[in-house]
């Protein structure tokens, strides 16, 4: 190992946790609704108060996920790199899920709707 | 001549084999894209024992190959944006005398991630796939150390037979 591998991989380090501390901070807020786009459209939205299974059918691919005590997972889906289901539960405004065979995201957005009100 | 094709395909296989095993070792983080990087580890020998052109031609037919058969046109697509721009990193650093094969290794599994993030971010036009970005320079790191020290002892063990082909 040399000295300009060294400096690399410190910068590199350096900046992958200043990254990683910076986005922890960003996303502290519990979410309140998750919102699916595909292709860039949002497709639909889900308040995430209620728990609740949901199968979707678009393009012909099938993706299933669940929303229980405020937390997103893909629990199915019919893409071939299966990261989507493998990808932690989300819960946190900003955190998604992404499909990307399927051009799919799920994305936790807002506070909850009765927060809202109450500003 | 003949030799060096018939090489070529060895290396073209194993990195295709690398893929397949590294999708049976689970390694799970949560976080897509997070792996090993083995098919890197014969992309870092071939650059140094056959040269920049060979290594690219076989990283590159790797990719098409491994998402032909495992994946999808979307998978190729944002696998070969990751391993142009690690290749090319690789290329750089390497004719650099102040970066070792580590070095080289490192810049390689990052700056696969990079590429692929940034073609997965364009696809789903959603800029928070950048949070990824962090845990995955972390990771690249330590993998691509790994990968750097493995690489520099095998190297010296089959330069030997490359050349005689």
């Amino acid at each position: 190992m040399k000295k300009g591998d060294i400096i690399l991989i410190c910068v590199i380090l350096c900046l992958g946790l200043a990254g990683f501390f910076l986005v922890r901070s960003m996303n502290h807020e519990d979410g309140g609704t998750l919102t699916v786009t595909v292709d860039g459209q949002v497709y639909e939205t889900y308040d995430l108060d209620e728990d609740q299974e949901v199968s979707l059918d678009v393009d012909g691919w099938h993706n299933h996920f669940q929303i229980k005590d405020g937390v997103v997972s893909m629990t199915e889906a019919d893409c071939p790199d299966q990261y989507c289901v493998k990808h932690s539960a989300i819960t946190k405004v900003n955190e998604t899920i992404i499909c990307l065979p399927h051009k799919m995201v799920l994305e936790i957005t807002g506070g909850s709707q009765e927060r809202d009100i109450d500003g | 001549m003949s030799k060096k094709v018939a090489m070529a395909g060895m290396f073209t296989a194993l990195a295709m084999i690398f893929s397949y095993v590294e999708v049976l070792i689970p390694i799970n983080f949560g976080v897509p894209g997070m792996k090993l990087g083995l098919a890197n580890l014969v992309v870092v020998v071939v650059l140094y024992t056959m040269g920049a052109p060979m290594a690219l031609a076989i990283s590159m037919i790797r990719i098409v190959l491994v998402s032909a058969t495992f994946g999808n046109l979307a998978a190729m697509l944002y696998s070969l944006a990751g391993g142009l721009l690690s290749f090319g990193g690789m290329a750089l650093l390497k004719k650099i005398p102040k970066f070792s094969i580590i070095g080289v290794s490192v810049s390689g599994g990052i700056l696969h991630n990079v590429g692929q993030i940034l073609v997965a971010m364009a696809v789903v036009e959603n800029i928070h796939l950048l949070s990824y970005l962090p845990v995955l320079m972390i990771g690249g790191t330590i993998t691509g150390t790994l990968i750097g020290i493995v690489s520099a002892q095998i190297i010296p063990r089959v330069t030997e037979v490359i050349r005689k082909s």
